[in-house]
């Protein structure tokens, strides 16, 4: 009894010590946030005066535009991609998970194929394609591929969300079938209020994927004004001249912080998408 | 079961043959007509973004194609020049798979041994999987690159850890032989989600075998490489090869924290192919390099997936599996 309390005590010592190393550098972070640069290079975890200049500042360090703009840019492209991914991705997973129709198995392989498909393949041609639709420093580039299922991870979640699907009792088509629903019907009326939960798991990924989207986003958007968080945060870094970390660091943080709240409140479908299908978070 | 006899009884007639009658040929078509409506985004996906741009680029790896100017078609010549003559696709090369090769084991050790830790470890497991989830969250974001930077600087916040414990350390962005260490180590602190996926695993351990290995007398190593590992063997082929499929990708964190240097010590591939594609636009050379990409990736997968019979191991292969 007493061993196995012992193992289970040291197993917890190991575990806090462990989990302390790999937030160290976060809550060194939010330290580094407040500092000023003199301060920085200090071992210190915390400033020795809370710089919050650095927040303020840094929100207008880019001439001509705030912060503001690039977070009104990126929430709208991220709305725009995430209404497009879940109608296209929850309407081809309907078909898939629903319907019967010749040469299903083979399209189904091609999904699949598709799914280990390394990216980079295609960016050069559809940036040429993309570059002939005159859709270089528009947001096209990325709505479209979400509209049609082909975004970052868009078959993903059609994989996902064809399990989800593939699960859900029959019964209920049919009841609904001979109650004169259309296929239409029991896509909108029946199987997507239930999908929800799968739904709500391709939202965080998908917000996710586009915050961190930072090629797609560099090789797509060239002007200041439409420019999204990650691309304003590289202008920063790049004005070589007198680099202000704390403030850089400042407005990291604050890009950090929609994925950290979508985190914490959605936490339990976060773990099951992962676990389910393998996900990379 | 209710509603189909309501709807029987309102109209008032067996339900069954006016149906039939109404058009037969349409019912026979409705599902297949109907699935391709409902798939139909993806297929035109598929067609559009997909298969035709792989067509394009390698209809483009064999011209001079720059944006600007006319295409020329030019055969092998972006091959040739690729393979025999272009120094920094060795570099690159040489760059990608070291970082393959230090950051995907080390990262899948480490999330196996702590999901090992964290499965037994039944109190507060939301707490620690928090935690060690968190910087998985966060990693892929060029914010995080950015921290990375300065922590890692000559003046950053390790060296000035490792100095207040004697250890003078040099800059680990600045230096060639360890800026590839730093990307590598960013790669392996976001273990987190491969280790979620392996906690799933190890749920999924039927209990009976540890206990009838434990009456057989085998001690927690002995179980851990007889029943552990080959049972969670299927989990760690599909962790190695999505990690090793997206280390070859590569590209925010090398970009932005050292973009390729010093001395071209972390020029991974990706970045290579971006300098030609985006820097000197040479479309037809950058695509030559994609499809080389490509097939270098699939020759790793095959390898991976071949020498997984010796290795993976599925349950229905055993009398287990057969005896259900």
């Amino acid at each position: 009894m007493i061993t196995s309390r012992w193992k289970q005590a040291t197993r917890h010592v190991f575990m806090i010590i462990f989990s302390l190393i790999m937030i160290y550098p976060v809550i060194w972070w939010i330290g580094a946030a407040f500092k000023t640069n003199a301060d920085l290079s200090s071992p210190n975890l915390f400033p020795k005066q809370w710089q919050w200049s650095n927040f303020t500042d840094g929100w207008k360090s880019i001439p001509g535009h705030s912060f503001t703009d690039f977070y009104i840019n990126t929430f709208g492209l991220e709305l725009a991609v995430l209404v497009t991914t879940l109608a296209s991705c929850s309407l081809v997973a309907f078909g898939f998970g629903r319907l019967d129709f010749p040469l299903k198995n083979l399209w189904f392989s091609m999904l699949m194929m598709t799914m280990m498909l390394p990216g980079q393949v295609l960016i050069i041609p559809q940036y040429a394609m993309f570059h002939q639709f005159g859709w270089i420093n528009t947001y096209w580039p990325f709505i479209v591929p979400h509209a049609l299922a082909a975004g970052a991870g868009g078959t993903f979640f059609v994989f996902l969300l064809i399990q989800f699907v593939r699960g859900l009792p029959k019964e209920l088509d049919e009841a609904a079938k001979i109650d004169g629903c259309s296929w239409w019907g029991i896509y909108w009326r029946v199987v997507l209020p239930l999908t929800k939960p799968a739904l709500v798991t391709v939202t965080i990924f998908c917000f996710l994927w586009n915050w961190d989207d930072f090629l797609g986003h560099l090789l797509y958007i060239n002007s200041v004004d439409k420019y999204t968080v990650g691309l304003a945060l590289r202008m920063i870094n790049d004005s070589q001249s007198g680099l202000q970390w704390g403030q850089l660091l400042a407005m990291s943080l604050v890009s950090i912080v929609p994925a950290t709240i979508v985190f914490s409140f959605l936490q339990k479908y976060f773990v099951e998408g992962i676990a389910t299908t393998g996900i990379k978070g | 079961m209710n509603r189909t006899a309501n709807a029987a009884s309102n109209t008032g007639a067996p339900l069954a043959p006016p149906i039939k009658k109404r058009g037969s040929w349409l019912k026979r078509w409705d599902a297949p007509i109907a699935g391709y409506l409902f798939i139909s985004p993806w297929i035109i996906g598929f067609f559009g973004l997909t298969l035709y741009p792989m067509l394009l680029s390698l209809y483009y790896s064999f011209t001079n194609y720059t944006l600007m100017e006319d295409i020329k078609w030019v055969g092998f010549k972006n091959y040739d020049r690729i393979i025999m003559h272009d120094d920094k696709f060795l570099q690159s090369i040489k760059v990608t798979f070291l970082f393959v090769l230090g950051s995907v084991p080390l990262k899948l050790i480490a999330a196996l041994l702590v999901a090992i830790v964290l499965n037994r470890a039944v109190r507060g497991i939301s707490f620690y999987r928090t935690a060690i989830y968190f910087p998985s969250l966060i990693g892929g974001s060029i914010a995080v690159s950015l921290l990375w930077r300065n922590i890692f600087g000559v003046d950053g916040f390790f060296n000035k850890m490792l100095a207040s414990i004697g250890i003078d350390a040099p800059g680990w962005i600045t230096n060639p032989h360890t800026a590839l260490w730093s990307l590598i180590m960013l790669s392996v602190w976001q273990f987190g989600s491969s280790m979620v996926i392996f906690l799933a695993g190890l749920k999924q351990i039927p209990a009976d075998l540890y206990e009838a290995s434990s009456v057989d007398g085998a001690n927690k190593f002995t179980q851990f490489w007889k029943v552990t590992l080959p049972m969670l063997s299927p989990t760690i082929y599909f962790n190695l090869i999505m990690g090793v499929i997206n280390a070859f990708q590569m590209f925010t964190s090398a970009y932005v924290i050292t973009n390729g240097g010093p001395m071209n010590s972390t020029y991974v591939y990706a970045l290579y192919l971006y300098e030609r594609a985006f820097g000197r636009y040479q479309l037809g050379y950058a695509s030559a390099l994609a499809w080389i990409m490509l097939v270098m990736i699939v020759i790793v997968a095959v390898l991976i997936s071949w020498s997984s019979k010796y290795w993976v191991f599925y349950e229905n292969d055993t009398g287990r599996g057969k005896r259900k």
